[in-house]
C-alpha cells in the first residue's frame, strides 16, 4: 500500500449556476497516518474538495484518487473506505444516537454483531452512553458532532473527511473533537480536515494547503506558514488616518514584512513581540506620533490571507497596500 | 481508544440484488421509525380526508344528484387520499435533502436507489393505515359496499398500487425542490386536477363538454372507477386494467428520471 492515502491531480470542478469555478486546477498529496489541513475561507473550494474525494460531487477534469482507488472510476470502493463528518451533523433526529449508528452500519454493510458492539464502544469512547437510546433531538450541538463523526467511525474507514468539524461548537466541545481526532490518527487513521480556523489547522494538521477562490497559495507545514507571515503580528491604531499613513513609513523598517494599513489601523508582522512593539513605539513618539491602541496578537487566518492574497477573507475587498499609500 | 473489536475494518465485497433490498430494508424502518416518533404527520394526514368525508357527506352531498351519494363518495375520497399520500414521497425527500442526509447516504456504499425505494415503500406502508381508518370512517358515516370482503380487498391494492406508481414521480419533485414547503406547493398544480377532475366526487356527465374528454379519459378517474366497481359490485368494465397499465406505465416512466435525479442531485 502506498503512503499516500489521497493523491489528488489538477482537479476542477465548474458549478453551471452562476458559471463558478469552485476548484481551478488542485493538486496535493495526504500522507498515511496523519492530519492534512485545508485552510481557506468560505467559498475557497474545501467544501467542493472533500465532496469530490467522499464521491458525492464528480470533477469536471483532473483525478482524484482515494486509499488507491479513483473516485470518478470505482466510487463503491471509495465509499468503502472513507468517514464523512462535518459541520452540518447529519444525523437523523428523530432516531436515538445508537439507531443512527446502527443504520449507517447496516448500510456499510457490516455483520450486525460487529455493529452492535462497535456501535457501542463509539458511544463509550465518545462519551455518549448515556444517551445513546435518547432521540438525538434532545443532544447538544456538541453530542450531535459527535455523534456524526461516530457514525463516520462505524466502519473503521482508513480515510477520513472532516469538512469544518468544529465551527459553531462551543471551547469545550471544540477541544473534545481534537482530543478525539488526535486519538484517530495516533491509530494510523488519515485525517483531511478543512478548517477556517488557523489555530485549528495548527494544534491538528502536519502539513496544509491554503486555498483561495479554488487555487492553492500555499502549502506547507504549520511552522513554514507561519515564518512566510511573522511570529506575531503589531496591530496598532491612530486617531486619523493621515496619521496611520505616516507611522507606516515610521515602523517599516522594524519588519522584513510589508505593513497592511486599513483606514486608522496599522497591522505589522514582526518577530520580535514585544521588543519590536516598544521599538515601534519610541520611534513613533520621537516623530510625535501616539497610537490610540495596541495589540500584539497571534497571526490569524485573516493574516494569512492578507499576507499573501492582499485581501481580507471576509469581503473579498483589496486592502490597501502600506506602500506608497 | 480501544481497537478491540475491529474484526471486519472493510465492508465485505459483494453487490446485487441481496444488497439492495437490505439497504431498501435499512431504509424504509428508518423512515417508518421516523413516522411512529412523530406521529402527528399521520394524524394530519388523516384529517384532511375526514373532513372530506364529512364535507361531501353532509354539506354538499344533498346537492349532488346521485342516488345513495356516500356508497358514490368514499371509494373516491379513498383514491383522493391514497394520491395525496403519495406527495409524502415528494416531502420526505426534500426534508432529508434539506437535512443534508441524502448527502450523507450518497457517501456511503449502499445501492444507489435505495434512498428512493426505502422511501416509497415506506410512504405505501401509510398508506395502508390511511386506507384502513378512512374505510372505518366510511362505514361510521353509512358507507355500505355491496361487493364482496375480497372484492373490497382488490380495490384497496388496485388504489395502492396506483398511488405507489405515481410516488416516484413525486420523488422527483421532492429531489428537484428547494425545500419540503416548494415540493409540496408544487404538486398541487398536479393533483388538484386530477383528482378533482375525475369521477371521485361526481359524475363525469355532470361536468361541462370541454372538461368530459380529460375527466373521462385521465387515469384517476380509471382508478376510481374501478374501485367504486370493486367495492359496489358493479360493472366497471376495463378500468381494473387500464389502472393497472397505467401504474406499470407511471413507474417504468418515472423511476428512471427519479434515480437519475437524485445521482445528479447536489
Amino acid at each position: 500500500m502506498s503512503d499516500v492515502a489521497v493523491e489528488v491531480r489538477d482537479l476542477t470542478r465548474s458549478f453551471k449556476k452562476g458559471g463558478v469555478q469552485a476548484l481551478k486546477g488542485v493538486s496535493l498529496d495526504v500522507p498515511r497516518g496523519q492530519v492534512f489541513g485545508l485552510l481557506g475561507p468560505n467559498g475557497s473550494g474545501k467544501t467542493t474538495m472533500v465532496r469530490i474525494l467522499s464521491t458525492i460531487l464528480a470533477p469536471t477534469s483532473g483525478t482524484a484518487v482515494v486509499d488507491g482507488y479513483n473516485v470518478a472510476t470505482h466510487p463503491q470502493e471509495v465509499r468503502r473506505r472513507i468517514g464523512l463528518a462535518g459541520q452540518y451533523a447529519t444525523v437523523d433526529e428523530n432516531l436515538t444516537g445508537l439507531e443512527n449508528l446502527t443504520m449507517i452500519g447496516a448500510l456499510n454493510h457490516l455483520d450486525k454483531g460487529f455493529v452492535a458492539r462497535r456501535s457501542r464502544e463509539l458511544l463509550g469512547e465518545f462519551n455518549l452512553t448515556d444517551a445513546a437510546s435518547r432521540s438525538v433531538k434532545t443532544y447538544s450541538g456538541g453530542m450531535r458532532r459527535r455523534l456524526d463523526l461516530a457514525a463516520a467511525l462505524v466502519g473503521h474507514p482508513p480515510v477520513l473527511f472532516l469538512d469544518e468539524p468544529t465551527t459553531g461548537l462551543d471551547p469545550q466541545s471544540r477541544q473534545d473533537l481534537w482530543s478525539i481526532i488526535e486519538g484517530l490518527v495516533e491509530q494510523g487513521t488519515t485525517v483531511l480536515l478543512t478548517t477556517q480556523y488557523l489555530e485549528e489547522a495548527d494544534r491538528l494538521a502536519k502539513l496544509l494547503v491554503v486555498l483561495n477562490r479554488g487555487e492553492i497559495i500555499a502549502q506547507g507545514t504549520s511552522a513554514e506558514l507561519k515564518e512566510q507571515l511573522g511570529a506575531t503580528v503589531l496591530s496598532l491604531s491612530f486617531s486619523t488616518v493621515d496619521a496611520a499613513s505616516r507611522a507606516v513609513e515610521i515602523i517599516r523598517p522594524l519588519s522584513p514584512k510589508s505593513p497592511v494599513v486599513e483606514g486608522t489601523v496599522v497591522d505589522l508582522p514582526v518577530e520580535g513581540g514585544p521588543a519590536t512593539a516598544a521599538e515601534a513605539l519610541r520611534r513613533l513618539d520621537a516623530a510625535g506620533l501616539a497610537p490610540t491602541g495596541l495589540t500584539l496578537r497571534e497571526p490569524s487566518l485573516d493574516d494569512v490571507f492578507v499576507s499573501l492574497t492582499g485581501h481580507r477573507v471576509e469581503d473579498d475587498t483589496p486592502v490597501r497596500p502600506g506602500r506608497n499609500s | 481508544m480501544s481497537n478491540d473489536t475491529s474484526v471486519a475494518t472493510y465492508p465485505t465485497e459483494g453487490r446485487g440484488a441481496l444488497w439492495a433490498i437490505r439497504d431498501i430494508r435499512t431504509v424504509t424502518v428508518r423512515n417508518l421509525r421516523n413516522l411512529v416518533r412523530v406521529p402527528v404527520q399521520v394524524v394530519f394526514s388523516l384529517i384532511q380526508p375526514v373532513m372530506f368525508v364529512v364535507l361531501f357527506r353532509y354539506v354538499l352531498g344533498g346537492a349532488i344528484p346521485v342516488p345513495h351519494y356516500v356508497n358514490y363518495l368514499i371509494p373516491g375520497v379513498l383514491v383522493q387520499t391514497t394520491i395525496f399520500g403519495a406527495v409524502g414521497t415528494a416531502i420526505g425527500l426534500a426534508e432529508d435533502l434539506q437535512r443534508g442526509l441524502i448527502e450523507r447516504f450518497r457517501a456511503l456504499p449502499m445501492a444507489r436507489m435505495a434512498m428512493l425505494a426505502g422511501r416509497t415503500v415506506s410512504d405505501l406502508l401509510r398508506n395502508v393505515i390511511v386506507v384502513i381508518t378512512i374505510s372505518l370512517v366510511g362505514l361510521l358515516v353509512g358507507f355500505r359496499p355491496s361487493g364482496t370482503f375480497l372484492n373490497y380487498l382488490q380495490a384497496c391494492l388496485l388504489m395502492l398500487i396506483f398511488a405507489y406508481a405515481l410516488s416516484w414521480g413525486f420523488a422527483f419533485i421532492g429531489l428537484a425542490a428547494p425545500n419540503s414547503e416548494a415540493a409540496q406547493a408544487m404538486t398541487f398544480p398536479l393533483i388538484f386536477p386530477l383528482t378533482f377532475a375525475s369521477s371521485a366526487f361526481v359524475p363525469v356527465a355532470t361536468m361541462p363538454g370541454w372538461l368530459r374528454p380529460f375527466a373521462q379519459n385521465q387515469p384517476v378517474t380509471q382508478v376510481v372507477d374501478a374501485v367504486r366497481g370493486l367495492m359496489l359490485g358493479l360493472p366497471h368494465g376495463s378500468s381494473t386494467w387500464i389502472t393497472l397499465a397505467w401504474a406499470l406505465g407511471a413507474v417504468v416512466v418515472l423511476a428512471p428520471f427519479a434515480v437519475q435525479k437524485y445521482r445528479r442531485v447536489t
